[in-house]
């Protein structure tokens, strides 16, 4: 049985929802009632069936809605893809570990036949059947990294590996939580985490970036970032801020239920085979307050953690704003009474 | 979490003398699938079990990126070595299961480049075997500067020559042929990344030449793996896992972790990835540093070793293992 794709937006009418197996298997962030940065970085592989993590590369019932609005965001914008020069090779990497996994993970929705470098690929929820040839960009109507990132759920930034550093030399960026490829291309991995607050003083990066330089190929590893976003709107970008930023003054006690959505973001690393770069897909995750809470253990674990957030940290996630009005809201779903160990509902 | 590679079984395939030192072994996966991808210049860890005893030579890969069915190693035998290419010359032949690691880089081609220059020495040529052939199929624009001791130990200077015609040259010891390297480094495009794999005392010289002539060192990549050097024995007291350990002559002290059954996580076994770094807890003696990834500061400070190529002559040695 395959999934049923909803048809939903990501703007204007909102219609986004997830379905009552979709909120439980969403990657909720916090396996204690507290936050704090950590390398919390660990192999990527499969899951138990019915989670995120059942598919290393995750396809959802929201597929065919955020890859229609991808769409749209890109025919506004199309500096949200950009490939420098050098990093062709790598996204004819990346569209080879799209295509395998996504074949492999849903093969009632997906195909790919392998003839030599004569390729097929059956993308049957979007209604494609292209054969192209591997490696040659002019059998296909966009470069590699954007014809399969037009197809596949999450952003991807393809880092080039190079003096000790990674480089963000290519990637696809439409549904991100406020921060712009176009001004990040091209900055190494100290440069585009300039602004995030602690954790530099913690040589969190430094050994971030020693791990990740060293990932192999065959062990990709993940780890789960989260913040906050207002409506579902994926397109939480910079360059978009004057049409997101002003609905952060919208939230009242009434409306935190449907307003307010906790956005997880499942990041993974994987070692590209030809290039030797690293490609680095952020898969966001997106679920109302009145969706959550009917997880009970989730409301109490997320009433704490928001109510005791470092003042910095709730500042650069964008929160101080209706912080008051969502840990009062949260407050009255949480009795006090303890939080079981480890991630998922009870 | 451990940085390791996975692993692969494969079946040798084919081995074939190149010259009278150097031999190539051809590997297949036992299931019949296709092997890993990989790019130019990475290199593989190839397991020898040779008795009781475990040897982990890394070898770069030298067949085309763009055919995975076999990968291809060249070994040049050492005679005065710790052993491992002897037991690749006489005990590997065509048939023989062994284990190899997945592919790794550390001599990446920056394909930023305009133009890559390459430098080899004798079997230092291996890694650009498959980097050529990867340009080659990429229209890359490359030129291989080919230094070997005589014609008949050039190893595949014909097959090269044959491929890229004139964008191989060769230069032999024995008739005093010469690269007339500042030339060479003064008269390239802007663009052009400068390459170097073969003996130490040839990549330091190429290394200070680029430096002294005004190549950005992030134009300059090389690769050296220090194959680890035999020695006298010594003892090492491993705190963490409370053991004593033996370092035999013809072993590495990383050889002899493993042997006692710690698994320090490594890549290149060769000085230069980084992986087995180990803290010293106290020393009295001697340290034999041969590493290429520790500091200077570092290897004055005595309070760090790389266990997979450096050694120790003394009294005491405990370490943080």
């Amino acid at each position: 049985m395959g999934i049923t794709f909803r048809k939903e937006t990501f703007r204007d009418d909102y219609t986004f929802r997830n379905s009552p197996e979709h909120i439980r298997r969403f990657p909720f962030p916090f396996n204690e009632d507290a936050y704090m940065y950590a390398v919390n970085i660990e192999p990527h592989v499969v899951g138990p069936k019915g989670s995120v993590l059942e598919n290393l590369i995750d396809v959802d019932e929201h597929y065919v809605a955020e890859m229609q609005d991808r769409a749209l965001v890109l025919a506004e914008d199309p500096l949200r893809c950009q490939s420098l020069p050098h990093m062709t090779l790598a996204g004819w990497d990346l569209l080879e570990l799209l295509m395998e996994q996504q074949a492999l993970g849903y093969p009632e929705h997906f195909t790919l036949e392998r003839n030599g470098d004569r390729w097929r690929w059956i993308n049957r929820p979007l209604g494609i059947d292209d054969t192209f040839t591997f490696g040659d960009t002019s059998t296909l109507p966009y470069g590699p990294m954007e014809y399969i990132t037009r197809q596949s759920q999450g952003d991807f930034c393809i880092l080039d590996q190079r003096d000790g550093n990674l480089w963000m030399d290519a990637g696809m960026v439409t549904t991100q939580a406020d921060w712009s490829l176009d001004f990040d291309i091209g900055m190494n991995f100290f440069e585009w985490h300039a602004p995030v607050p602690l954790a530099h003083e913690k040589g969190i990066f430094t050994r971030a970036l020693k791990f990740l330089t060293n990932i192999q190929q065959g062990k990709p590893a993940r780890r789960l970032n989260w913040t906050m976003t207002i409506n579902p709107r994926l397109d939480t970008s910079p360059e978009n801020y004057h049409k997101w930023g002003p609905d952060r003054a919208t939230v009242t006690p009434e409306n935190v239920g449907d307003k307010v959505h906790l956005r997880v973001e499942l990041q993974s690393f994987w070692r590209l085979p030809r290039s030797n770069g690293i490609v680095f897909p952020i898969r966001c995750y997106l679920i109302k307050m009145d969706e959550l809470v009917t997880q009970p253990k989730w409301a109490r674990r997320l009433h704490r953690v928001i109510r005791d957030l470092p003042e910095e940290l709730a500042t650069y996630k964008g929160l101080t704003r209706y912080r008051p009005t969502l840990v009062e809201w949260l407050s009255k779903l949480d009795d006090g009474s303890p939080t079981s160990p480890g991630f998922g509902p009870d | 979490m451990s940085t390791g590679t996975t692993k692969l079984d494969v079946v040798v395939s084919d081995v074939v003398p190149v010259n009278e030192l150097v031999t190539r072994f051809h590997f297949r996966r036992r299931d019949g699938e296709l092997l890993p991808t990989f790019s130019g210049g990475a290199h593989v860890v190839v397991e020898m079990r040779d008795g009781d005893r475990t040897r982990l030579n890394p070898y770069s890969l030298m067949g085309s990126p763009l055919d995975t069915r076999e990968y291809t190693i060249s070994v040049r035998r050492d005679d005065v070595g710790r052993g491992g290419s002897l037991f690749m010359h006489r005990q590997v032949k065509p048939g023989l299961e062994m284990v190899i690691s997945y592919p790794v880089n550390l001599f990446s081609l920056d394909l930023r480049a305009k133009k890559h220059l390459m430098l080899a020495g004798g079997i230092g040529i291996t890694p650009f075997m498959a980097q050529t052939s990867q340009l080659a199929g990429a229209g890359g624009n490359f030129e291989l500067h080919y230094t070997c001791r005589t014609a008949s130990l050039g190893t595949y200077a014909d097959v090269l020559q044959q491929r890229y015609g004139n964008r191989v040259r060769l230069y032999h010891d024995d008739r005093e042929e010469r690269i007339d390297l500042d030339r060479l480094l003064s008269s390239q495009p802007l663009g052009t990344h400068l390459y170097v794999c073969g003996p130490a005392g040839m990549i330091n010289w190429v290394r200070d030449r680029a430096a002294a002539l005004g190549w950005p060192p992030e134009t300059v990549h090389f690769e050296h793996f220090a194959a680890p050097q035999p020695g006298a024995p010594f003892d090492v007291e491993l705190a963490v896992s409370g053991k004593t350990i033996r370092v035999g002559e013809q072993q590495s002290l990383l050889e002899a972790i493993e042997a006692a059954g710690v698994d320090p996580p490594y890549l290149c076994r060769g000085g230069v990835c980084g992986q087995c770094e180990t803290n010293v807890i106290s020393s009295d003696g001697k340290f034999i540093h041969n590493d290429h990834w520790l500091s200077e500061e570092d290897h004055r400070s005595g309070c760090k070793i790389m266990p997979c190529v450096s050694r120790f002559e003394g009294k005491s040695l405990v370490l943080e293992r």
